[in-house]
């Protein structure tokens, strides 16, 4: 056993903490920084000495952005094209994780490799030849173009993801089925999917996420206002009035309400499909 | 079952899992490997993409781009920017970890500071973007804290001025991504059987002898397979450089994405944009080999 309470001992209990009060510090206050901000004046903003709490608490700036149908267009092309990938995503990396886990089949390793290396992939290689399909189809500055372009990136991280979580599911449940002479259709919709729903979780919270975050592809695939999604509607509002701190701050904080409430409400959910990929 | 009908079965079982694997495959061949190929076809055209017809252009673009000293300053900014980013994110991660990992902090607080010391996760690269522009502003709140504790004598324009602009947008990133080593060591350290540490302690070892012989040891796997993906992911960065600096001041913060992005989307040279961007994919795809060998090696 070891000793405790010997005064060396409670020193390095302090210095932990205050090492872990700095950490926190480093951490936080970034982002308390923002929070704040956004319930500030612009003129309390750049206040001498800095306000920590805001002096004058105003929601003119969240109020801004709420009564304005341009920036709530941002949001609905966000959360749209991102609920749209996420669905999409699911299903055809259910499907492909389906074959992956219950079958052997040629090509099986390589085809893994394949998808393994392919997330690895930069985006600024892909835009170019994207940018002349999409306008040699015609789908330039549509929402087809960002659901479609995203897809690619989603998927093959989401096929890992699944095809992970399907195998820790036992096989003699969808060998009853064949047994019952079910195809292995049947058995996917019956007896897979309704126990799958944590690793589909997973899957789409990951999904959202990246879908959510995307800024290459909206800002160079879209061009009108009605089309862009919030990141590059924070660029826009940075552009057109570069002095309005408190309503970036605001629309900032919204930006990231489904990240945080993601979150807090599916920590673990959140935690596997961010790391999955790397702790494997 | 009758042959006939067995037989129809195993054919079934053969063909099933390319049915199931279609959609993916067909979508990242469509739109992942055919547009590499393509981009591969580009950079040895004349005006790709604008024009019809382009003709062969052999070997220009690329000895274009490697004559350009804005590619190179690209290549260097990348690489600083990529190796000091990985370094501080795994030392940072590390460092929280243990601290949370401590048993000397009650498990509440630790319960507590684990969700806030994951929060820079939680933010897009825009907004992360746009913070520290806030943060950093000659008026900001940065400068106005610096000056009071006597660091430094006037303001500083940390993404203004050349001299600073590339260690602030790296400050930013590194305080952006070390949650993904803090998450995946703090995991790591809780897999470390307990009875490693109750033998030393018995053989009488310090702390730091524990850390340095056993605690880095067993977290080395995950370590080197993050810092792996960790430097690919980085050297990919664009939205946290565009929108701090754009690449500016004169080319200070200039990476390989933006100078890509800039030779196509503000150029128009698509062919020699096409040129850099399979420079970029090489480099990728050759950390990439070296990850899928080491991940298969273990």
């Amino acid at each position: 056993m070891r000793k405790r309470h010997t005064p060396k001992d409670r020193l390095i209990t302090v210095a932990l903490h205050v090492a872990l009060v700095a950490g926190l510090f480093f951490a936080a206050f970034p982002i308390y920084w923002m929070l704040s901000s956004s319930f500030k004046s612009n003129t309390e903003i750049f206040a001498l000495p800095p306000t920590i709490l805001p002096k004058a608490f105003t929601l003119e700036a969240y109020a801004a952005i709420v009564g304005d149908p341009v920036k709530l267009r941002f949001f609905f092309n966000s959360y749209f094209v991102a609920a749209a990938v996420t669905v999409l995503t699911v299903l055809i990396a259910l499907l492909a994780a389906y074959g992956f886990s219950r079958f052997n089949f040629r090509g099986k390793g390589s085809l893994n490799t394949l998808i393994i290396s392919t997330q690895t992939i930069p985006p600024i290689t892909l835009l170019i030849p994207f940018f002349g399909l999409v306008v040699s189809y015609r789908i330039f500055d549509t929402y087809i173009a960002l659901i479609l372009t995203y897809l690619v990136f989603t998927l093959p991280y989401a096929i890992l993801l699944m095809t992970g979580y399907l195998n820790t599911l036992p096989r003699d449940l969808d060998e009853a089925v064949a047994v019952d002479g079910g195809t292995s259709w049947t058995a996917l919709w019956r007896v897979i999917v309704p126990i799958s729903l944590p690793g589909i979780a997973a899957t789409s919270v990951y999904t959202f996420l990246l879908c959510w975050n995307e800024f290459l592809f909206a800002l160079t695939l879209t061009k009108s206002t009605s089309m862009r999604t919030v990141p590059i509607g924070i660029q826009l509002l940075m552009g057109q009035h570069a002095f309005e701190w408190n309503q970036m701050m605001a629309m900032s904080v919204l930006g990231s309400l489904p990240l945080l409430l993601i979150y807090l409400v599916a920590q673990r959910f959140f935690l596997a499909g961010m790391t999955a990929g790397s702790v494997k | 079952m009758t042959p006939q009908k067995r037989s129809h079965h195993r054919l079934k079982r053969a063909v099933a899992p390319y049915l199931y694997l279609s959609p993916s495959l067909l979508i990242i061949g469509l739109l992942m490997l055919l547009p590499m190929v393509t981009v591969i076809a580009y950079s040895f055209q004349n005006s790709a993409v604008l024009r019809r017809d382009p003709s062969f252009a052999g070997l220009k673009h690329y000895q274009a781009i490697f004559a350009d000293p804005v590619f190179w300053a690209s290549l260097w900014h990348t690489l600083y920017f990529t190796c000091m980013s990985v370094v501080f994110h795994m030392t940072i991660g590390m460092v929280f970890a243990l601290m949370l990992n401590s048993d000397r902090i009650n498990p509440t607080l630790r319960n507590i500071l684990r969700v806030l010391y994951i929060l820079p996760w939680l933010f897009t690269a825009v907004i992360i973007a746009v913070i520290w522009r806030l943060l950093l502003e000659p008026n900001g709140v940065v400068n106005s804290i610096l000056m009071q504790m006597g660091i430094i004598g006037s303001k500083v324009e940390w993404f203004s001025s050349p001299e600073t602009a590339l260690h602030a947008v790296t400050f930013a990133n590194i305080w952006a991504g070390y949650p993904l080593f803090m998450v995946s060591l703090l995991a790591g350290l809780q897999g470390i059987p307990k009875d490693f540490y109750e033998a030393a302690d018995i053989d009488g070892a310090k702390a730091y002898q524990k850390l340095i012989f056993i605690t880095i040891p067993q977290l080395m796997p995950i370590i080197i397979s993050i810092s792996l993906l960790d430097f690919i992911w980085t050297m990919q960065v664009f939205p946290l450089i565009w929108i701090t600096t754009g690449g500016g001041p004169i080319y200070s913060t200039e990476v390989l994405s933006t100078y890509t992005y800039k030779l196509a989307f503000s150029s128009y040279n698509l062919s020699q944009a096409s040129a850099s961007a399979v420079v970029i994919l090489l480099i990728s795809l050759g950390l990439t080999l070296f990850y899928i060998r080491y991940q298969k090696a273990r």
